[in-house]
């Protein structure tokens, strides 16, 4: 079996486990200043509180994981994108400290709230810009990158960080939605009726620009047999858009966030269309960038049973917090 | 080459400040960590309330400083991609492993059972919850292990072999890997240390209270508690520090060398020089106070044993003597003091006085941060006696170095330095805050603040002093 698949596989499972999870936490960082302060705010973190940890560990899966299964292509993106990178990096600083920080300090809990709003914005924006400047390419001379720290700054990789802040508002207002009840709840779906079809707009702007970035990208979406998926997928992200406007005006609290979920799906579907068997898309593939056997192999045992433990405990943590957030506040 | 001299200097800058104030939480979390297992440990077993009043005291404290800990941890798991791209290729398909091990098997164990260490004692009830306090404190050690491993790989490289485009591969069996000839000694000194730290701060607080007279039973309790971690944990510190020392002389003699400041091959025994300025321009020890053949006794256990100094090493190869020489010296005299402070507080046992021998209440809260200090002298101390090598003996650091322009590591060092001290230090006085009062009769938790929130802040929570 080629192990090389397996590990993309994986590590295209952590990235996409990271951008669902901690997405909905960084969505309503993007959104907090539109809570009112005090029980809505205090809600709205206490939502997300307990798992916020757990769900940013995934993006140190997928990073570590880069480097572990593909070190070539560690070694060539995170200096390709060192200026968006550091600012994600530190926008998730002050965003991790607010969870605890805001409590400490009641005096300056504004200027914490203002650092988890900002933090989870930058952050959110950077990981945009990111999958904007990956998609559009960067230079790369030998086994480095050889362009200049602001070759990632393009109308397209602006577009792709705006987009993935929209995105990650609306999973989280859809998150709200299930988890909180009261003048937040209310507010969660307002916000998700104006939020969907911004994000709409958007990804069909990336979708519609993406072909024409690189040839490869144009043969897959517009040649036999990738020409059946080019007529395909908008029709399903029509439907689940429409289920999700449906759950976001009336339907039951769980529903927005779980049809979001399958937007969210089929979005990432779509990049690795345009993107498989690539690593650093049309630049390096999985199997040059790969590790040795050994390597992927002394991993994968570890894995293979790791993961599904993680998975288990983490489904247990939210059990725990099941239930909407507050109820059973005053005893 | 002058900007490319400048970029590598500013990313070793980066570097250094970083894991530098990364390093701090995890020397204090690993111990608090299994502190507050012991505790509730204690507390389900007696029913004790002062051991779950401790518990909860400690707890909040835990979780500022896991919060800190998380957030510069991550940016040491890119920044070896960001600055140390070339490194990064080499080495990736041998440290890679490791460190995805270590987030499979710690950062998830950490993460995914804090939230129910931190909020769910009601939810959850005693027994799941003590296995969530478990499972936290052992995802610490855990990562300890895996991220010793590759820092003691790059010291001591074994089970290597080298591909046809100059990557490090594994060339047999990982065990050669992981268990690298520092490892087992960095491990277990590093692990103590951070013991001893935890039981410096706790000690601390202590004796803090004791001082302003607010001696309850919960504060009696963790200053006694500190000071036997301590009494017992230094001298076995010491005994570990001096086996891991001997086992850098067998694999890095030249940092040996250079903390011990000895320029020069003694073929008859070396002196132990205590202090003097070292010069390594001219390659000599000024103004050195010195006394004959101990060195060689310490390190060689033979008076007359002959040792080679930095004239055998070409001056390339040499790493910066000044900064290792007093490093070493501020790590040790640190260390002498806990074994001190320990001995102190057991002849206080003796004699009845534990909770009211007020110069040693004044000693122990003096002495209640060099745990830190020590670390990171030590840390500096190995860190630094790697150089000039990143890999030592295989590659260089200057030849690591991530093509970034000398401009834009100068920008990101910037916002780290500003953003660091913003943030780690605003954390470290709500640490402050919290440990200035008193751990109360009914110490409200974690729990009592963020996850019911209607209406509840944590100020009133914490005034009330009561539970909800």
């Amino acid at each position: 079996m080629d192990l090389t698949i397996v590990w993309a596989v994986i590590i295209a499972f952590s990235v996409a486990m990271y951008v669902v999870m901690d997405g909905f936490d960084l969505g309503i960082g993007i959104l907090f200043p539109r809570f009112r302060v005090g029980t809505e705010r205090d809600q709205a973190m206490n939502a997300i509180a307990p798992v916020w940890d757990g769900n940013e560990t995934w993006l140190v899966l997928g990073g570590g994981g880069l480097l572990a299964a593909f070190p070539l292509a560690y070694a060539i993106i995170l200096p390709a994108l060192y200026a968006p990178l550091m600012a994600m990096l530190l926008g998730l600083v002050f965003r991790g400290v607010a969870f605890e920080f805001r409590w400490r300090d009641p005096g300056h809990r504004q200027f914490w709230d203002a650092g988890f709003c900002l933090g989870s914005l930058v952050a959110s924006f950077a990981q945009g810009i990111t999958l904007g400047a990956l998609l559009q390419g960067i230079t790369i001379e030998g086994r480095a990158y050889a362009g200049g720290w602001w070759e990632w700054l393009t109308p397209f990789s602006l577009l792709t960080g705006a987009s993935l802040a929209v995105a990650y508002a609306l999973l989280g207002a859809a998150w709200l939605i299930w988890k909180t009840q009261g003048a937040l709840h209310d507010d969660a779906r307002r916000f998700a009726t104006w939020l969907l079809p911004v994000f709409l707009l958007m990804v069909g702007a990336v979708s519609l620009a993406t072909p024409f970035l690189e040839a490869q990208y144009h043969q897959r979406w517009f040649e036999w047999p990738g020409l059946l998926l080019t007529m395909t997928m908008p029709l399903l992200f029509g439907i689940t858009a429409l289920i999700a406007w449906e759950g976001i005006r009336r339907g039951r609290d769980w529903l927005p966030f779980v049809a979001v979920l399958g937007l969210f799906a089929l979005t990432l579907a779509g990049l690795a269309v345009s993107i498989w068997p690539d690593v650093i898309p049309g630049r390096v593939t999985i199997w040059q960038a790969a590790a040795p056997y050994s390597s992927q192999l002394f991993m994968l045992v570890g894995a293979l049973v790791l993961v599904p433990m993680i998975l288990a405990y983490t489904a247990w943590s939210y059990w725990v917090f099941r239930g909407k957030v507050g109820e059973e506040g005053y005893h | 080459m002058a900007d490319g001299e400048t970029a590598l200097l500013l990313a070793r800058i980066q570097f250094a400040f970083t894991v530098s104030f990364h390093f701090i939480f995890p020397a204090f979390s690993i111990g608090l960590a299994s502190y507050l297992a012991m505790l509730e440990a204690l507390w389900l077993r007696t029913g004790h309330e002062r051991y779950h009043n401790l518990f909860k005291y400690w707890l909040k404290i835990f979780a500022i400083a896991f919060a800190m800990a998380v957030v510069s941890g991550i940016v040491m798991s890119y920044q070896f991609g960001t600055n140390w791209s070339v490194f990064s290729d080499r080495a990736g398909p041998i440290i890679g492993p490791l460190m995805a091990y270590e987030v499979l098997t710690a950062f998830f164990l950490e993460a995914g059972f804090l939230g129910v260490m931190l909020f769910g004692m009601d939810r959850v009830g005693k027994g799941l919850h003590f296995f969530a306090t478990l499972m936290v404190a052992l995802g610490t050690f855990i990562s300890a292990f895996w991220i010793l491993s590759v820092n003691s790989w790059m010291h001591t490289p074994t089970g290597w072999a080298q591909n046809e485009v100059g990557q490090f591969v594994p060339a047999g069996s990982w065990l050669d890997i992981i268990f690298n000839p520092s490892f087992p000694y960095r491990l277990v000194h590093t692990v103590l240390a951070a013991y001893l730290t935890t039981a410096l701060v706790v000690g601390g607080v202590g004796a803090w209270h004791l001082l302003k007279g607010r001696g309850t039973p919960e504060v009696r309790t963790m200053f006694s508690m500190a000071m036997w971690m301590l009494a017992l944990v230094a001298p076995v510190q010491i005994f570990a520090g001096d086996l891991h020392g001997l086992n850098t002389l067998e694999h890095q003699p030249a940092k040996i060398m250079a903390m011990e400041g000895h320029f020069q091959s003694h073929p008859e025994g070396a002196p132990l020089i205590l202090f003097g300025l070292p010069d390594q321009a001219a390659q000599t020890m000024r103004g050195a106070v010195q006394i004959p053949h101990l060195g060689s006794l310490i390190l060689k256990h033979d008076a007359n044993a002959p040792m080679a100094g930095l004239d055998t090493v070409p001056l390339a190869d040499q790493p910066p003597v000044a900064i290792l020489f007093w490093s070493f010296r501020i790590m040790v005299g640190l260390g002498l003091l806990m074994f001190g402070l320990g001995l102190w507080s057991l002849a206080a046992r003796v004699r009845r006085k534990l909770f009211d021998w007020r110069l040693l209440h004044r000693a122990a809260l003096l002495m209640g941060p060099s745990g830190f200090v020590a670390v990171i002298a030590g840390w500096i101390t190995t860190e630094v006696g790697r150089q000039p090598w990143v890999i030592y003996g295989l590659m260089r650091t200057s030849e690591a170095r991530a093509p970034i322009d000398a401009p834009a590591v100068a920008t990101s060092l910037a916002f780290f330095v500003i953003v660091y001290f913003i943030v780690f230090g605003a954390g470290t006085l709500y640490i402050l805050k919290l440990m200035g009062h008193a751990p109360a009769e009914a110490e409200p938790g974690p729990a009592e603040t963020p996850i019911r929130s209607a209406g509840i802040t944590p100020a009133a929570a914490v005034e009330r002093g009561g539970e909800g």
